[in-house]
């Protein structure tokens, strides 16, 4: 692999990586802790949203991050020929 | 039948289950021994990786401390999944790539350093010691509750029974055996949730049923926010903690979960780089079947716990609670003398003590499941703690046999001579691990805590480091490990043991962040630390730089690599 492809290829992994990594500060930290009181207003069933996220929602986000993730990654493998 | 045959039966099966996979999977090769041979599927791998995780405390005091925390205990949800993240995106592909067997390996190799590989091995160590000494005594705490037997009996038929397969199968008997001891403990914690859901909200799914309405109309957790009022406490829904803190220990137990070796191990032994990040995810969706049904857990237990105890006479009370009693988890202490239970946040009224593991550990008697069930949540216990304690073991083993024998002792030593080491270093860290079980040092619970803080302080920055920033060398991260080290265990003795003088009130903490969540004090210091000193230090040698090219790139992984 030349160093310009292996160049280009780190670059959108890494773009990739602080999309992700954006989300799961969002539905953690920002939601869960941060937010929490104002989005506790809202009430979803018996749920106060800011509690679901903090108890429930961040974790099902955590899930979806990696699934996400992985399909990702293994398109941009293919697409730069490194794949196995 | 009783509580107590159900029990042997069901711990009986399990562990000659147990037994069983450890003569099938026995270890031909050190590379069996310490990674499976490197061929486990990435689904197993999950299953594996999961129970490896999951340990005694997860299993039975999560849901008792989110009951009594409320909201507070969502710092452990988020942090101890939240992790997996961090893991599967920027540590488990690159360390599958470098291919070798242990984190030190790593930490050795990358910053071309001997020193640097020593401090690793002794923080693994430290960090894993630490934590295996909880497990076995779990084990044994589990075995005295459900099977009558004294503590100690327990922890001997625990060891006896993680010898057997850890020192015979090594990595690749723990693997498989990780894979029942999940399904085993995955049922074990579903089927009474499932089971209590159905029962307070006719929801059988616990994840929506705790936010359901009860029988009488009322949405549970608004029953419980009010309850919580009346007898004193804080709303259910609403924390105590300040949000500073909150923050820094979750991504504290967020980083230390992506730091810790038994946890970064597990992606060593999977045969591809695709492999190790699927396997990522399924660890964590596995994980997260347990860890989405603990909070509903949490608030039907503790809802049906005031229910069926608060202002209630002492005489009317079930079967289960003089049960409890005499384990001592429990005990009703008549301050009043009016013969009825008062249980209230104000200490000098309260009459009732709790025990936080009674909430998973009597919940199916407080709902009245039948027998199986209950001695079902008895053998999940078992599980999830052995499980633990085994993948905990080896990394004490490798550390020993491979870090410190082969990489800098005796590197000429043979496979045949390293396997042998490998299984007496197992078989010397368990019989130390079960010491620890049976005369537990007082200060090895609060330890436990803050291994993750140690892990977050030391291996994730220099391992992170080491792949994403090819100009980082040997001398900014050992800095970084040490001055990290160095710091949290300062803030641990100092404000949480302390062994400096009397601890000091939580008005004098440094940013008004507790021990618990220090590591993510000390992960920026070493960060900062490393990448400074790095900067005004010799830029690491071209084949180093060539290394840290080439794990970034998936292809040509191969199996893992001995040397």
């Amino acid at each position: 692999m030349t160093d310009n492809k292996m160049k280009a290829y780190w670059k959108e992994n890494v773009k990739y990586l602080f999309i992700l990594l954006s989300i799961w500060f969002l539905v953690s930290f920002v939601f869960g802790i941060l937010l929490v009181d104002q989005l506790n207003v809202i009430k979803i069933g018996g749920f106060k949203l800011g509690f679901w996220f903090a108890q429930q929602g961040s974790i099902y986000f955590f899930v979806v991050l990696i699934f996400v993730y992985v399909r990702l990654m293994n398109r941009l493998d293919k697409k730069y020929g490194v794949d196995e | 039948m009783g509580i107590l045959t159900w029990t042997w039966i069901l711990v009986g099966i399990t562990f000659s289950l147990y037994i069983g996979i450890a003569i099938w999977a026995r270890a031909g090769t050190s590379k069996d021994f310490y990674v499976a041979g490197g061929g486990v599927p990435p689904l197993m791998n999950g299953m594996a990786t999961a129970a490896d995780w999951m340990s005694a405390a997860s299993f039975i005091s999560l849901a008792g401390i989110v009951s009594f925390t409320g909201y507070d205990g969502s710092v452990y949800l988020m942090g101890w999944t939240g992790g997996y993240v961090l893991l599967a995106l920027m540590l488990a592909p690159y360390l599958r790539k470098f291919g070798k067997f242990t984190v030190p390996d790593f930490i050795g190799d990358r910053y071309y350093s001997n020193k640097a590989r020593i401090v690793a091995v002794l923080a693994a160590l430290i960090v894993s010691f630490t934590y295996v000494a909880g497990q076995m005594r779990g084990v044994g705490i589990v075995f005295s509750r459900y099977l009558e037997v004294d503590i100690n009996t327990g922890v001997y038929i625990g060891m006896a029974i993680v010898l057997f397969y850890a020192v015979l199968g090594g990595m690749k008997g723990i693997t498989y055996t990780q894979v029942a001891q999940y399904c085993v403990l995955i049922f074990a914690f579903m089927v009474p949730a499932i089971f209590i859901s159905f029962q307070m909200t006719g929801n059988p799914v616990p994840q929506l049923g705790f936010g359901s309405a009860g029988h009488d109309g009322v949405y549970l957790l608004d029953k419980l926010d009010g309850l919580q009022t009346e007898l004193g406490f804080s709303e259910y829904t609403a924390g105590s903690k300040s949000m500073v803190d909150i923050c820094a220990i979750t991504l504290a137990l967020m980083v230390g979960t992506a730091g810790l070796p038994h946890v970064i191990v597990r992606f060593f032994t999977v045969p591809k780089v695709r492999d190790a990040r699927i396997s990522a995810g399924w660890a964590l969706l596995f994980i997260a079947i347990l860890y989405t049904t603990v909070p509903a857990v949490a608030v039907f237990a503790r809802t049906n716990l005031i229910e069926t105890v608060s202002n209630i006479p002492y005489s009317e009370l079930p079967d289960w609670f003089s049960n409890w009693e005499k384990t001592g988890l429990i005990s009703f202490e008549d301050k009043n003398m009016d013969g009825t239970i008062q249980y209230l946040a104000e200490a000098s009224r309260n009459e009732l003590t709790i025990d936080r593991d009674i909430m998973v550990l009597a919940n199916p008697e407080i709902a009245h499941l039948p027998n199986w069930v209950v001695a079902l949540v008895g053998a999940g216990g078992l599980a999830a703690a052995l499980s633990t304690a085994a993948g905990l073991l080896l990394v004490i083993a490798s550390s020993i046999s491979h870090d410190l024998l082969k990489r800098v002792f005796r590197p000429q030593i043979s496979e045949k001579g390293e396997l042998m080491a490998a299984r007496g270093s197992a078989f010397v860290a368990v019989l130390v691990a079960g010491y620890f079980g049976i005369n537990p040092p007082g200060f090895v619970a609060a330890v436990v805590a803050l291994a993750f803080g140690l892990a977050a302080a030391s291996f994730f920055p220099a391992i992170l480091l080491g792949i994403f920033d090819k100009r980082m060398n040997k001398e900014g991260a050992i800095s970084g490990m040490v001055v990290g080290l160095g710091l949290m265990t300062f803030y641990m003795m100092k404000f949480k043991l302390g062994w400096l003088g009397a601890i000091p009130p939580k008005e004098e903490w440094w940013f008004g962040i507790s021990p618990e969540g220090f590591g993510s004090v000390a992960m920026i210091a070493n960060f900062v630390v490393s990448i400074t000193v790095s900067r005004f230090t010799l830029a690491p040698p071209v084949d180093v730089q060539d290394m840290v090219e080439d794990i970034r790139i998936p292809s040509g992984a191969g199996a893992a690599q001995g040397h």
